[in-house]
């Protein structure tokens, strides 16, 4: 019996990769740990090993394919003495692909995902389609090449060019000097980016989540945020702490937190969460640029989405700016990062009951855009929260407040907040799902408001 | 009055040769005494008694209920900052340390008026009255604060070094420590960078016996501080804090070794402090006698005036200076007294830079 070789998921996020290059061919032999092949996706590439031995008896997928879906039969191995299997007709690239792991994690949907391409200018006009992740990159190389002072520290930025690749290929454009490896310091690398700030350059410090910017936090808030404060305005501190923020994929309570209400109730810290990439890349831009520290968080499962962002190296965009993302009259939802998507998705289906909704990306946490949300709330006299975090204290707690302190005569019903549980990530896959917020919660949360 | 130099209570002057013989490195030179000029001296007795004088008045101005909430006074500790920043070039090299703050400042030649009247709260106290004796800033003399969480000032100092390098404007930057502090986990994650990147850092240990109420052997597993840099190949000389010359020896060596580009060094300053640790404290941790001791034998400003003594400097010539730092001080305590609070208006400025 032929074994059939899979497309392999590198991570718990991995749909799909490319298969850069076959090692072998069809007729060799192979034992277990030979190199088959090399697999690359966005984030990173891998060596693909065999397990079992026997003759390549047949190659399904040739190199060079993109968009290989997680599971794909991608090569045969006969077994020694064993009949080479007829070869099998070729299987669309885009087939269904068996079961993974990463298949069964929670990835939410979005309602404007795109298929999944690299860079490429689209027929529309001056827009490019690129994923969110090279849309970071692309703002912090253009404000690199804009400001000598701008520069790039954290673990694994340079050489192993990110950890999820979003500073891919700084080293080489900037050199040592400006992208720069840290030890494992978390707590340290913060202050020294803080420090550098202060005496007058633009650190944007990366850390690999945020959950490991909790070493750290004394910095961002004690010091970073504080110190134009407590000097009359003399000291300044332009610097970005940016990484991905929030529940990843099966990975656990201690890798699996949104940070946003922390850092939002601080003042003196601006506070973005972008949502897509043109976003992503606006705001980044815009962080880079700011006088004040700014935490910028951003999302891993979000990373390889693709979206149209702007061409050019001036598309900035306002800080504290939020933005509608889809008008309706009967209805606000408020969300901001990840749960954009989710809540974009609630409204198509509560279209199909009748129901309008509003969806508005608050963008920014930090000033928040009080007068977009009220003005909306206004206009559709119910609100629910859409909240990819844990509903305590948490950003939807305080639009809450801002509802009841300065919208309540436009409240015809109570204003909800749909989050995740109250409870740390747990791993098992249906435990994870159960916690997090998805887009029939927020059509349940909806249609409460309405008493239903 | 003393007419030899007082007796020196730091145990070791320098260690640099023993630490060369346990690691084959190489290793700055010994440091010797500084060979001030007259000039220089008295320069170094002004500075260090205004220090004393204005931390004095300070101490009163509390007991009146003008400062408010933690005051860490600097006296017994003067010439570790004049010793030091007498060193510095001003403009190019920076400077941060904690929360005990007002020595530093004042050794920068900064007004005592904007330093007293920040300690009152007022207005036109140099942060606008909005960081108090803890936080006070000087960008000007590149003088960055002022930091209350203990150990802090060691990362944010390792930055401004990174700054210097990445500039290359030639520029040192000198963070001072507690012996406190000392014990806190980011000052090595800052050693680690700071000599893995070659940065142009001194790192200075205030040691001053105690964090606290904690005396350093209660809470140090190795009390020789300036040890503390051996695991990350930075050179640590241990100096007598309480001598003027011999601190400005060391500083000499320390920044003839950064700026060699041989990376950071790392200085113990063998001092003490004669007052407790903030205004609020039980002194019930050390000995009266232990304090008066090392006042009697060992006081920087009685040491300075021992070695001007010697150079003949009368003492005649040493009380005009003491009259005129005693006006200067009343002078900024009364400023400090009569100029006006902050504007309710500056509680949201500052805030942010930038409106968005
Ligand atoms: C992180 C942190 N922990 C505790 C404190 C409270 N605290 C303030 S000063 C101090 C003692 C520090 O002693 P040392 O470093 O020797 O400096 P010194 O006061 O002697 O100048 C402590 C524990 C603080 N400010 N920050
Ligand atoms: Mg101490």
């Amino acid at each position: 019996m032929a074994i059939e070789l899979k497309m392999p998921a590198l991570s718990p996020t991995m749909e799909e990769g490319t298969l850069a290059k076959w090692l072998v061919k069809e007729g060799d032999f192979v034992k277990s740990g030979d190199i088959l092949a090399e697999i690359e996706t966005d984030k990173a590439t891998m060596e693909f090993e065999a397990v079992d031995e026997g003759v390549i008896s047949s190659i399904n997928v040739a190199e060079g394919t993109d968009g290989v879906k997680v599971g794909t039969v991608i090569a045969l191995i006969t077994g020694e003495g064993e009949e080479p299997a007829p070869a099998p007709s070729p299987k669309p690239v885009a087939s269904s692909p068996v079961e993974t792991p990463a298949q069964r994690a929670p990835v939410p949907t979005m309602s404007d995902t795109q298929p999944i391409e690299t860079s490429s200018v689209t027929a529309n006009g001056n827009m490019q389609t690129v994923t969110l992740r090279e849309a970071l990159r692309d703002a912090m190389a253009e404000e690199m090449r804009r400001d000598d002072r701008v520069f790039v520290m954290g673990e694994e930025v340079a050489e192993y060019q990110g950890a999820y690749k979003v500073t891919q290929g700084l080293l080489d454009e900037f050199g040592a000097r400006r992208v720069i490896d840290t030890p494992i310091t978390e707590y340290g690398f913060a202050g020294v980016g803080t420090g550098a700030a202060m005496g007058g350059l633009r650190p944007i410090i990366e850390f690999m989540t945020f959950n490991f910017a909790m070493q750290a936090i004394d910095h961002i808030i004690n010091s970073a945020a504080k110190t134009n404060y407590m000097s009359g305005g003399q000291v300044r501190c332009p610097i970005v702490f940016r990484g991905p923020n929030g529940a990843a994929a099966r990975v656990g309570a201690q890798h699996s937190q949104n940070y946003a209400p922390w850092y939002a109730s601080v003042p003196g810290l601006i506070v973005i969460a972008p949502y897509d990439a043109a976003d992503a890349k606006g705001l980044l831009k815009a962080a880079i640029r700011c006088e004040d520290p700014v935490v910028f968080l951003e999302n891993e499962l979000l990373y390889g989405r693709s979206y149209e962002v702007p061409m050019g190296d001036d598309h900035v965009l306002p800080i504290g700016k939020a933005r509608v993302m889809r008008a309706g009259t009967d209805v606000t939802i408020v969300s901001y990062s990840i749960g954009v998507g989710l809540s974009l998705e609630a409204a198509d289906r509560l279209a199909e009951d009748g129901i309008k909704a509003e969806v508005i990306d608050l963008r920014t946490i930090r000033p928040l855009d009080k007068a977009t949300v009220l003005a909306s709330l206004a206009k559709t006299n119910r609100l629910v929260v859409a909240e990819e975090g844990w509903p305590t204290c948490s950003v939807g707690s305080e639009i809450l407040a801002i509802c009841m302190e300065e919208g309540f005569d436009d409240l015809d019903a109570p204003v909800l907040r749909i989050t995740n549980e109250d409870v740390p990530m747990p791993y098992a896959a249906n435990l994870e799902k159960a916690t997090l917020v998805n887009v029939d919660k927020i059509v349940a949360g909806v249609r409460r408001t309405f008493g239903v | 009055m003393a007419t030899t130099p007082a007796k020196k209570s730091a145990s070791k002057k320098s260690s640099v040769s023993e630490d060369a013989a346990r690691a084959n490195r190489e290793r700055p030179t010994e440091p010797v005494p500084y060979k001030a000029t007259k000039e220089e001296l008295l320069k170094f007795y002004r500075d260090m008694l205004l220090i004393r004088r204005f931390e004095e008045k300070a101490g009163q101005l509390y007991g009146l209920g003008l400062i408010g909430g933690f005051c860490h006074l600097y006296i017994g500790q003067e010439a570790v900052a004049i010793g030091l920043q007498s060193a510095l070039t001003p403009g190019k090299d920076s400077v941060i340390t904690g929360y005990r703050d007002h020595g530093h400042m004042l050794a920068y030649g900064i007004d005592p008026n904007i330093i007293m009247a920040e300690l009152t709260g007022r207005a036109a106290g140099i942060s606008k009255g909005k960081g108090g004796s803890m936080h006070m800033f000087s960008t000007e003399h590149k003088f960055y604060g002022g930091h209350g969480i203990v150990g802090a000032q060691v990362s944010l100092g390792a930055g401004l070094a990174f700054g210097h390098k990445y500039a290359n404007d030639g520029g040192v930057c000198l963070a001072y420590f507690g012996d406190g502090a000392s014990n806190q986990g980011q000052v090595y994650e800052s050693f680690n960078m700071a000599e893995l990147w070659k940065l142009p850092i001194i790192f200075v240990i205030e040691n001053n016996q105690y964090a606290m109420g904690t005396s350093v052997n209660r809470a140090s597993s190795e009390d020789q501080l300036y040890r503390r840099g051996e695991s990350f190949r930075i050179p640590g000389i241990q100096v007598d804090g309480m001598d003027v010359l011999a601190v400005r020896g060391a500083a000499e060596v320390a920044l003839d070794w950064v700026r060699s580009g041989k990376g950071p060094v790392l200085l113990e300053m063998k001092t003490y402090r004669y007052r407790g640790h903030s205004m609020s404290d039980p002194a019930k941790y050390r000995s009266r006698d232990e304090v008066q001791s090392v006042r009697d034998n060992s006081d920087p400003i009685e040491g300075c005036k021992a070695y001007l003594a010697e150079m003949g400097v009368s003492e005649d010539a040493l009380k005009v200076i003491e009259k005129e730092i005693r006006k200067i001080v009343n002078e900024s305590a009364d400023f400090a007294e009569t100029s006006p609070e902050p504007d309710l208006s500056e509680l949201y400025t500052d805030v942010l830079v930038e409106q968005y």
